[in-house]
């Protein structure tokens, strides 16, 4: 009986899905939880749990497109930039006599439109990368954000706007619910379609994958857009936590962001990584930032604890790819027969 | 298998060092003292570690516990994020240093609803975040008298400037406020204010927007700045520059971190409270808050141990504890400052 699929996935065992990058992240995670609750009292408990939630997962939508992004092998560092601008501008609109709705909407294609230039000029220059192409658009979402509210801060929503960041579905916070819809829709785009087909296959090898009928300009527009939309919906969920917007919030969430891509498994060698591992990587960032919060660690052993986590995390990604490597030099891969 | 060994070591190396993290802490909970939490705007701001470690004595001669924290960049959404974490904490009050004036008001009415008292101190949260607020002075006396003591220092002619913290820091806005009224004094009409620029209250900003200044308007006569890090930094370039005696810098300013200024000249002189007593005052208002002694009212006294007695008045927007006068440093008394905070 032959064991290998048409499309030379290989055999699946036990033990080759136990030895996933992934299981590790959970192993991590597991690990986490059980440390923050001998370390605090306060921790172990549902509430708290959900709460904590909260606290980090307004970056978490970036996480999706950007895992996308670095599978493809480009990045976006303008995503915090994005966060910025779009929230200016909501507060602004609003401020101008918008209806909160119509302000929300602006905030949301504000996004779109930065996200959606970043992939226009990645897609027109092909000889820019993306790191330049991006860090030129962080630098101007950021300095429009600024020349818009000039080192002002701007709020006075609604009360009913302090929804999005405080609110509850039932006892779990609505953030988290949508994160969950979001977190579902997204794996399955990368994992279970034709377009996440697509995705790694221009992350292995760009030009072979245009040259078999891959639009590749396309997704890479989608999915850059797709970085700014989400961008769009963080600067919602922050607003919404302060009440009130300035042009230097989100600063670093670039980073952020891409530390949790790269920890969750991502190489950013492109074509490799899984959309479960950045969701993992994003619960344990946040929950070892809780965690430590609650025994209340001074901020700077929060980076260092992060800091090295990546390390690890690069680390043992590019080591296992290492191992595989020496493998195929004793056993030469067989072709596939069909 | 290597491979699961190599991974198995990272594994334990993680866990020991996060386990060393953990083992650091002093046990807590169950011993049934009050915790009361204090988050101070940035780390790595001298004036903030003495406001806290005011605070921290209050609380520990009160038989309390003090936690201080404070996120290492000026920034709301960190603050939020320390909020809630003191939130799950179930600590009994809050005493902030704002860095935003409206954006702690979602996270701060939060830990009301949940119980917790709420203050702040120094820069200020808004009127319906909060049950009192600790003023170290009152704002019209700190932004008149620096005024008038650039006024004197420049002889009441020339182009000024301000250094001020971030832009939406609430206690410097409201001193610079008060400044720009006391400039609208005909005694002032040949002074001109020409910018006010931010230095977020980092000495690389503070020091590089410093330098624009002095780039921007040759003929810059002083600069103010009412926050310790502005200070120090402009102190510092005009010293470096050479520009003593040319460009004069005045201001709010840490004795022992401006004592080197005083005596060269740069500052001849300056103003603050004590930090170390508004922490005080603020661990002391803390304490009768979550006894009960006071509830925040305007008519409220309570006693602030070697402070003596206070008295809660009603403020522009809330109630408030004013601390007391700003206090003058020259180079009289700056040798024996120097040496206390």
């Amino acid at each position: 009986m032959n064991t290998r699929t048409i499309s030379g996935e290989r055999e699946f065992t036990w033990k080759k899905f136990f030895l996933q990058w992934e299981w590790m992240l959970v192993l991590i995670l597991i690990s986490i939880f059980m440390m923050n609750s001998s370390i605090s009292p306060y921790f172990f408990n549902f509430i708290n749990i959900a709460d904590a939630t909260m606290t980090f997962l307004d970056k978490a939508f970036i996480v999706f497109p950007m895992v996308m992004i670095m599978i493809m092998r480009e990045i976006d560092i303008s995503v915090g930039s994005t966060v910025a601008l779009s929230s200016v501008v909501m507060a602004m609109l609003y401020n101008a006599g918008l209806p909160i709705g119509l302000a929300i909407a602006a905030c949301l294609l504000t996004g779109a439109l930065c996200g959606f230039l970043n992939g226009y000029l990645i897609v027109r220059y092909k000889e820019l990368s993306a790191v330049i192409v991006t860090l030129a658009t962080m630098i101007l979402y950021r300095g429009i954000a600024y020349m818009l509210l000039e080192d002002q801060s701007a709020g006075g929503f609604p009360d009913w706007f302090s929804y999005f960041g405080w609110g509850y579905v039932g006892t779990i916070p609505f953030i988290l619910v949508l994160f969950v819809a979001f977190a579902v829709i997204f794996t399955l785009i990368l994992h279970k379609t034709v377009f996440g087909r697509h995705i790694y296959a221009i992350g292995s090898n760009s030009k072979a994958s245009r040259f078999s009928g891959v639009k590749v300009d396309r997704i890479k527009l989608i999915v850059f857009t797709l970085a700014g939309l989400t961008a769009a919906i963080t600067a919602i969920f922050l607003t919404s936590r302060m009440g009130s917007t300035r042009p230097n919030v989100a600063t670093m969430y670039e980073l952020d962001v891409i530390a949790m891509v790269a920890l969750g498994g991502i190489s950013t060698a492109g074509g490799k990584g899984k959309m479960t591992g950045a969701i993992l990587a994003i619960f344990i960032v946040g929950y070892l930032q809780f965690g430590l919060g609650l025994i209340n660690i001074p901020a700077q052993m929060l980076l260092i604890v992060i800091g090295l986590l990546l390390i690890i995390s690069v680390t043992v990604t590019n080591l296992k790819f290492k191992v595989k490597k020496k493998k195929t030099v004793g056993h030469p891969q067989q072709k596939n027969v069909s | 298998m290597k491979r699961f060994v190599n991974l198995g070591l990272l594994m334990s190396l993680l866990l020991v060092f996060l386990a060393a993290c953990g083992s650091n802490q002093p046990a807590e909970g169950g011993d049934g003292k009050a915790k009361h939490a204090v988050v101070f705007k940035n780390t790595g701001n001298p004036y903030g570690e003495k406001e806290m470690e005011g605070f921290k004595n209050a609380i520990e001669d009160l038989g309390g516990e003090a936690i201080l924290r404070a996120p290492d960049d000026p920034s709301v959404e960190d603050q939020v994020k320390i909020i809630e974490e003191l939130i799950s904490q179930q600590v009994d009050s809050i005493a902030v240093v704002a860095n935003d004036y409206d954006g702690l008001e979602p996270a701060l009415k939060k830990a009301m609803n949940k119980g917790i008292k709420v203050l702040s101190l120094d820069s200020a949260v808004n009127g319906d975040s909060r049950m009192v607020h600790v003023n170290q002075a009152d704002p019209e006396a700190i932004g008149r008298t620096q005024i008038e003591a650039v006024s004197e220092m420049i002889d009441g002619k020339g182009q000024i400037a301000i250094l001020s913290a971030t832009s939406q820091a609430s206690n410097q806005n409201l001193w610079i406020e008060w400044m720009k009224k006391e400039l609208e004094k005909p005694e002032y009409k040949d002074i001109e204010l020409v910018k006010v620029a931010y230095g977020d209250d980092l000495r690389d900003k503070s020091v590089s927007e410093t330098e624009a200044l002095l780039q921007s308007y040759p003929d810059l006569k002083a600069i103010v700045a009412p926050t310790t890090v502005g200070i120090a930094a402009a102190a510092k370039v005009i010293t470096d520059k050479g520009l003593i005696g040319d460009v004069v810098v005045t201001g709010l300013g840490l004795p022992s971190e401006m004592a080197a200024y005083i005596e060269n000249g740069a500052t001849p002189w300056m103003y603050l409270w004590n930090p170390l007593d508004v922490g005080y005052l603020a661990g002391h208002a803390s304490h009768s808050l979550v006894e009960g002694d006071i509830t925040g009212e305007a008519g409220d006294k309570f006693k602030a141990g070697e402070l003596g007695e206070y008295e809660i008045i009603e403020g522009e927007d809330g109630t408030e504890i004013l601390l007391g006068d700003p206090f003058r440093f020259d180079k009289e008394n700056i040798e024996e400052w120097k040496e206390i905070y």
